[in-house]
């Protein structure tokens, strides 16, 4: 057992997988000698050289097309981009081949690959370094979106996306890299993709988070429970895309109230589809209308006004008590 | 048939002020004093400015930002070359370029600590604000180099500045590809500084060059002490005189180095020897252009004194007011979203101002 924070239990990982396999290898830029600008790869290169831990030149779109080609070659690569707001450059390659290979060939060629990225606000980041767009990746059909919340899930997700056979988009909240530590059992774990879990169980209401705003949540209702007594039932969502339908439904059926929290911009963001689903599994149980929470349907401010923008503390408190209310 | 050679595909490199201010009389791109003290200052100011936003950064006055030291050479060489009506398409690392344009010294402040009120140059509505995502600027310049054309301006071009670890970029060879099919007045600057972040340029490219990359597309190309501001002056100068008769783009490589950290995030002990640092020391623009200054005895220790002081001031005098406390509009970024009334809009304003007064202001 060790007591890691999230950067530190990704990295570690990537060194449990490259030991383990073979074809597994990190690509990106300054992902190498420099162990990536979080120190997410800190010391691959010096393990595994050069071959597996692939400083690239400077090019998102050739990182995924690259990539591609490796998993469709037998490789796993898992390539990082160095920021989420860079992400849009591979849109092109995800979409076109990396997303649609398998269903193109009937299953003949498959691209088993993980594309890591830090994403989300709360930093005092340069613009483009603060957005929250796991929408854009979790909209796109044959790919899988997944998010961890916590050190011990990122180790055990980022495992199973890796060991996944499909390409999967590792969305890490860069907020908590470094918040807290967190237990991380010494033997295997293997994160399972498609997902929630249930962090806590409750009777009065369910809150669905995910990333960094799950953190948040959690906090909030830690006070809500201690100054008010409620039964909260708290779900991590791990995975945007594909969604658990059937954790959410059966939460919500037993408490009859929702509230989701999200840090992406409102309109079509996940919690829209978290509703969707509410909608056609749980409608008939509701006591309440099922509440979002999230970033206004604005460019992201620069960082001087960046958290009167992400969902506050008392935002998300306020919408749950209006929800219990109702 | 017998082989035939296809080109012989030329490429030149020039220096005019070597690294103890000597000047190649037969270079000499023939600047005035004035112009010559106006180049001196505008790499001095971008110097000094520099290394003051270094220090509040590190004071936790301000957010991540860009390191410029070294590089100054490069943006004032290429603006002292450019007019007002030409357009200025750069990325990050041209603070002596801003400044020249008329950047206040405030703009970068406000920037790097969070506030988009400081991304345009008020008298210089033709200088675009800096750009994160990289070589994103450049076919944007190309697009510019279009409207002046389609606009039929006289005498308009376009100056775009980016990194080495830029050109690896898809964004910066098409861009390349449709300025020269286009054949539109664009000078496309590469600031050569040797490093991506932590990845040298031999990771970066198998080039030996970055100035053969334009062969390719089959435009004016030349590799310049990017370290010389008259190298570079005289460079854009003739890139921006084709531009003005109508010959289209031009490309030029400024060899220069970054001697300090790429962003204050960054640690470069993690990647490279200070000996190479310590040997880019010896070829600094500012070293050299001071001394051949002073051999041209237009310039001293007292002159430098006095510029120095009157600099700081300028620099101590903008701290202070950016430092006054003000109220920057919370609700700002509502205003400019779209450029019509979104509904929707206006009533997650009312939803914002009312979650803002009860976080915020307590109320
Ligand atoms: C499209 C894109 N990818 C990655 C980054 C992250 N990043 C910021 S600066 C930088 C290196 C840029 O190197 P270069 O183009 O040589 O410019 P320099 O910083 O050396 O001036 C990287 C990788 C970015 N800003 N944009
Ligand atoms: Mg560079």
């Amino acid at each position: 057992m060790a007591k890691l924070n999230m950067i530190q239990a990704i990295n570690r990982a990537l060194h449990e997988e490259m030991a383990k396999d073979d074809s597994v290898l990190v690509m990106g830029q300054d992902v190498g000698v420099n162990g990536g600008v979080f120190r997410a790869t800190d010391g691959l290169y010096k393990e595994y050289g050069e071959d597996r831990s692939i400083d690239t030149p400077l090019a998102e779109s050739a990182i995924m097309g690259t990539a591609i080609g490796m998993a469709i070659g037998g490789l796993k690569p898992v390539a990082e981009i160095q920021f989420s707001g860079f992400a849009y450059l591979i849109m092109g390659q995800l979409e076109a081949n990396a997303a649609r290979m398998r269903t193109r060939s009937r299953g003949a060629l498959t691209v088993p690959l993980v594309v890591r990225m830090p994403y989300g606000g709360g930093i005092r980041a340069l613009e483009h370094h603060s957005e929250s767009k796991e929408t854009y990746f979790a909209h796109t059909q044959g790919v899988k979106t997944v998010i961890p919340s916590s050190p011990r899930a990122a180790r055990s997700l980022l495992i199973g996306a890796i060991r996944d056979p499909d390409p999967v988009i590792f969305m890490e909240p860069k907020f908590i890299y470094r918040a807290f530590r967190e237990d991380v059992p010494d033997e295997e774990e293997v994160g399972e993709l498609g997902k929630a879990r249930i962090l806590q169980e409750g009777n009065d209401i369910t809150v669905i988070s995910w990333g960094a705003m799950l953190y948040r949540t959690r906090k909030a209702i830690e006070t809500l429970k201690e100054e008010k007594g409620y039964s909260i039932e708290l779900i991590d969502l791990q995975t945007i895309a594909p969604m658990d339908a059937t954790t959410i439904a059966e939460s919500v059926k037993k408490t009859g109230r929702c509230v989701v929290i999200q840090e992406a911009q409102k309109t079509l963001g996940p919690a829209s589809e978290i509703i969707a689903i509410i909608n056609d599994k749980a409608l008939m149980y509701l006591e309440a209308p099922v509440k979002r929470i999230g970033m206004y349907d604005l460019v992201m401010p620069y960082f001087h006004r960046e958290n009167w923008y992400i969902p506050s503390d008392g935002r998300i408190r306020r919408a749950i008590e209006e929800t219990l209310d109702f | 048939m017998p082989v035939s050679t296809i080109g012989p595909f030329k490429l030149e490199y020039f220096q005019v002020l070597n690294e103890k201010g000597e000047i190649d009389k037969k270079l000499d791109p023939g600047l005035s004093n004035e112009e010559l003290l106006k180049l001196y200052r505008a790499m001095v100011l971008g110097r000094e400015t520099d290394e003051r936003l270094l220090k509040l950064q590190r004071q936790g006055r301000l957010g991540t930002l860009p390191v410029c030291f070294g590089q100054e050479a490069a943006s004032a060489g290429a603006v002292m070359a450019m007019k007002d009506s030409d357009w200025f398409v750069g990325a990050y690392r041209e603070l002596s370029g801003r400044l020249m344009r008329g950047e206040s010294i405030e703009n970068p402040m406000l920037i790097y600590n969070g506030l988009e009120e400081g991304n345009m140059i008020k008298t210089s509505p033709r200088t675009l604000p800096i750009a994160i995502v990289l070589a994103s600027q450049i076919p944007q310049a190309v697009g510019l180099g279009y409207s002046i054309k389609m606009k039929q301006e006289k005498d308009t071009a376009v100056v775009t500045f980016f990194g080495d670890g830029s050109t690896s970029e898809g964004d910066f060879h098409e861009a390349m590809n449709f300025a020269s099919v286009w054949k539109v007045p664009v000078v496309f600057l590469c600031q050569n500084n040797s490093w991506a972040i932590s990845t040298p340029l031999k990771k970066q490219m198998a080039s030996e060059t970055i100035a053969q990359k334009a062969i390719a597309y089959n435009m004016p190309s030349v590799q310049v002490d990017g370290n010389d501001a008259l190298a570079v002056y005289k460079a854009t100068r003739e890139a921006i005189d084709r531009a003005y008769a109508g010959e289209g783009p031009s490309f030029i490589e400024a060899v220069t180095y970054r001697m300090n950290v790429h962003t204050t995030a960054d640690d470069p002990t993690k990647y490279r020897k200070d000996d190479e640092v310590a040997m880019w020391a010896e070829k600094d623009p500012i070293t050299r252009f001071r001394a051949y200054l002073g051999k041209k005895k237009i310039w001293n220790d007292e002159k430098e004194d006095a510029l120095r002081k009157e600099i700081r001031d300028e620099i101590a005098a903008a701290v202070k007011n950016y430092e006054e406390p003000r109220q920057y509009k919370p609700d700002a970024p509502f205003d400019f979203i779209y450029g019509t009334e979104v509904e929707a809009i206006e009533e997650q304003r009312a939803e914002f101002l009312e979650n803002f007064k009860k976080d915020v202001t307590n109320g």
